[in-house]
């Protein structure tokens, strides 16, 4: 099953507690903790037998130790989601996945896949080194060492700044703690921005979620750091179903970052989450996303398909902000939306969505207009290289009584080959004549010109389509927090490597 | 420092470059002056290493090197530079950034540790009050919306932070006003040394009033048919180009 490691790291704290911190050091310890938790422990029964049935779910829902309700909601889920059908509007073309050859639950721990960092793919070792990810990160990312991250992540990394985050009432927590914890206001809110019947993802989803992270920040509250949840995909024909929900009280403020990673499998594997924002009146939601699921080799052999269902709630004097920066996924199947249902409340979404080789994203947001002087922004850069196909999809939807709404969209393509296709998909419906909407698109072609500048200068034709698409994509990275920008920069770039023709 | 010898070029089977010979040696500026279409900066792209452009005979030496055997950024790390006639614009890059990042990957290719933060910045001061640019527009994106005289003078800029060994200034006269002219030529002025050279392509003489070069050659229809010193230009600015046209018609 899919690792899920919830931890709040406020990343300058982070990398100075590492850097006192010898490997040598850290070796010892992970003995020491190995034993002391007993890792070697075999779990080999926790998998689940591949298929999709009632059994299924209600093994999940044991194992999880749930309660009844929500075995019951799961249930329910589940037998909506039998009689709909796969979307097939979006403008991408793959195989169907074989629900019933999909294994929906497995434990964490006996899911290595690399004997030793010796037996880690080289390439994906450079690839690593290119972002920054240090020895140790790249291990525990490789999986080569389970019981790293589990302590790196769960014990030493989260539970630190737990204790911050508890003083100020804050919870955050996988969302498996969160149900055994705080059930009532799981209770209360999942569910309610994402219903279950909402589409043949989010329904399927709601039956056989494994976990995700739980984030709820109280009344006046400002999280004074960034809270941050890394997922990957680790074992092979596992589905990965993750369930986020953040909940930002009146007049509160957070920040989440998501991050993403798969090692390569030359099959394609089944992502599909649900995340749901709610912000009350005047809170603020900012969602930040990098994701760099594997997206299947040169040939578009293998990759994630991820179909994901993201959505936010604002109430009065509200505001939701998404930002994501999409590199990786075979198929990606995402529009992370904004129901502006307070007055004055406020939606944005910042995205820039690479494709290269074979990929495929449609992938967009909905901004719906309830209140009155509701605005919403999207700025959305889409990148397409190779024989890739990139669409941006987006609603803007003002509703009658959302008298003086504004919106502007931006939707700009680059395209790196004459081989690849960028594809716009602007839908608006207007029900309020006082409405201002604005939307403004461009396609281009990354210009021989400027690489030619900058080889003159003597920047060679990688770093020179780097400094290119990350100017290009300028407006969307600088919503980033710092950190999270700096590896998004990385990423654009080595996703982008050798792409021009 | 460079020979060029019978170079012949073409662009979509069109041969622009009909036999052109040329050297420069260390210390010297050399104007190449000629009516439009001639092949100006057809040259500054082909020494430069525009793939565009088919070499089809011909040599070229370049500080000792076979320049046609290197890439372009090779060319750039041995020293080649050109202000272009048309700077291009990279949004969102700033200039700062686009500097740093030639700077230090040519400093990697001769095995020397990045510049700091520090003495770059001290450069950037340095360098831009030289050819007077806004401190402002050095932090910018590259080129963008920059006025015509505003890319000339960032051109001048950033040869003055590479500091190669030729520069070749394609048309950085055209388009500029009087007091900017100035500006730009005093920079080309101060930063010329012993061990640098300096190629100006123009279709004016008024440039050459402020950079004084030691040769003048026309261009014309592919080939340098005729050198000269200053007074060469003087003269094809009285008489324009017809009677140069006349002599090699004989
Ligand atoms: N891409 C191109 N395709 C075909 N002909 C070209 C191209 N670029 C330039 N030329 C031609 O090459 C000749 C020389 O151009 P150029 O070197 O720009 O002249 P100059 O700089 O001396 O004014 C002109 O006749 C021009 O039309
Ligand atoms: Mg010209």
């Amino acid at each position: 099953m899919p690792i899920e490691l919830a931890g709040a790291v406020n990343h300058s704290q982070y990398k100075l507690v590492m850097s006192n911190y010898t490997e040598d050091e850290l070796a010892k310890d992970l003995e020491n903790q190995e034993y002391k938790f007993g890792f070697t422990t075999d779990i080999e029964s926790d998998k689940a037998p591949k298929g999709l049935n009632e059994d299924i779910i209600r093994f999940i829902s044991a194992k999880k130790e749930e309660p009844k309700w929500l075995l019951e909601n799961r249930l329910e889920a589940f037998a909506l989601w039998k009689m709909m059908t796969e979307p097939d509007w979006a403008h991408v073309k793959y195989t169907k996945p074989d629900f019933q050859d999909i294994t929906y639950y497995s434990a964490p721990k006996q899911s290595k896949k690399y004997e030793s960092w010796e037996d880690v793919d080289p390439e994906m070792k450079e690839t690593m080194k290119k972002l920054g990810i240090s020895m140790e990160e790249q291990k525990r990312l490789t999986g080569t060492n389970i019981a790293v991250d589990f302590v790196m992540d769960s014990v030493s990394v989260a539970t630190s700044f737990k204790s911050t985050l508890k003083e100020l009432g804050i919870i955050f927590c996988s969302f498996s703690e969160a149900v055994q914890d705080y059930p009532e206001l799981v209770r209360k809110y999942m569910g309610s921005v994402v219903p279950t019947s909402d589409n043949f993802y989010a329904a399927l989803n709601s039956a056989v979620f494994t976990d995700g992270s739980f984030c709820y920040i109280p009344k006046g509250v400002r999280c004074p750091m960034e809270l941050s949840t890394y997922f990957r995909i680790n074992e092979g024909g596992t589905g990965q179903f993750e369930r986020t929900l953040v909940v930002a009280d009146e007049g509160s403020y957070v920040s989440y970052l998501e991050g993403c990673t798969a090692p390569q499998r030359d099959e394609n594997q089944l992502h599909a989450a649900v995340v749901e924002l709610v912000a009350m009146d005047n809170a603020e939601i900012k969602y930040s996303t990098v994701q760099n699921w594997y997206p299947g080799d040169k040939n578009g052999l293998g990759g994630i398909f991820n179909f994901v269902t993201k959505r936010g709630i604002c109430g009065t004097n509200s505001k939701i902000s998404w930002t994501q920066v999409e590199t990786g996924s075979a198929v990606t199947w995402k529009y992370p939306s904004c129901i502006l249902k307070g007055d004055n409340s406020i939606g944005e979404f910042y995205s820039v969505a690479v494709t290269n080789n074979y990929q495929q994203a449609d992938t967009g947001t909905k901004m719906i207009h309830l209140g009155k002087n509701t605005k919403s922004t999207i700025i959305s850069k889409g990148i397409s290289a190779g024989k890739s196909h990139n669409s941006y999809r987006g609603l803007v939807q003002i509703h009658k009584n959302a008298a003086n709404a504004r919106n502007f969209s931006q939707c700009d393509s680059l395209l790196m080959t004459d081989e690849c296709g960028a594809h716009t998909f602007p839908y608006i419906e207007c029900k309020n004549s006082s409405a201002k909407i604005e939307h403004e698109a461009t396609t281009s072609k990354i210009g021989e010109d400027q690489i030619f500048y900058c080889l003159q200068r003597g920047i060679s034709e990688e770093k020179a389509i780097g400094l290119i698409v990350n100017g290009y994509c300028k407006e969307v990275l600088n919503q980033l927090p710092m950190e999270f920008a700096v590896e998004a920069q990385k990423l654009l770039t080595i996703s982008l490597e050798g792409s021009v023709g | 420092m460079i020979t060029i010898n019978d170079l012949h070029a073409k662009i979509e089977d069109k041969e622009i470059l009909k036999g052109l010979s040329l050297e420069v040696k260390a210390g010297e500026v050399h104007a190449i002056m000629g009516p439009n279409g001639a092949g100006k900066s057809t040259l500054a792209s082909v020494l430069a290493g525009r793939e565009d452009y088919e070499v089809t005979a011909g040599s070229v030496s370049f500080v000792g090197e076979d320049l046609l055997e290197l890439s372009t950024e090779e060319r750039a790390w041995a020293g080649l530079f050109l202000a272009f006639q048309y700077p291009v614009e990279i949004p969102g890059v700033s200039n700062i950034n686009f500097l740093r990042t030639a700077i230090n990957e040519t400093r990697e290719k001769k095995d020397l540790d990045p510049i700091s933060a520090k003495d770059f910045m001290a450069m950037v001061r340095e360098k831009s009050a030289l050819v007077e640019l806004d401190a402002k527009l050095a932090s910018r994106s590259v080129n963008e919306g920059f006025s015509g005289g505003e890319k000339k003078r960032n051109e001048i800029f950033q040869m003055a932070m590479l500091a190669p060994k030729l520069s070749i200034l394609d048309e950085t006269d055209s388009g500029l006003d009087i007091d900017a002219l100035r500006i730009v030529a005093s920079g080309v002025n101060k930063l010329k040394n012993e061990n640098n050279a300096t190629i100006i392509i123009t279709h004016y003489q008024r440039l050459l009033d402020y950079i004084v070069p030691d040769f003048v050659h026309v261009l014309f229809d592919g080939k340098i048919v005729k050198t000269g010193g200053k007074e060469l230009a003087i003269e094809l600015e009285e008489k324009g180009y017809d009677w140069i046209k006349e002599e090699i018609a004989q």
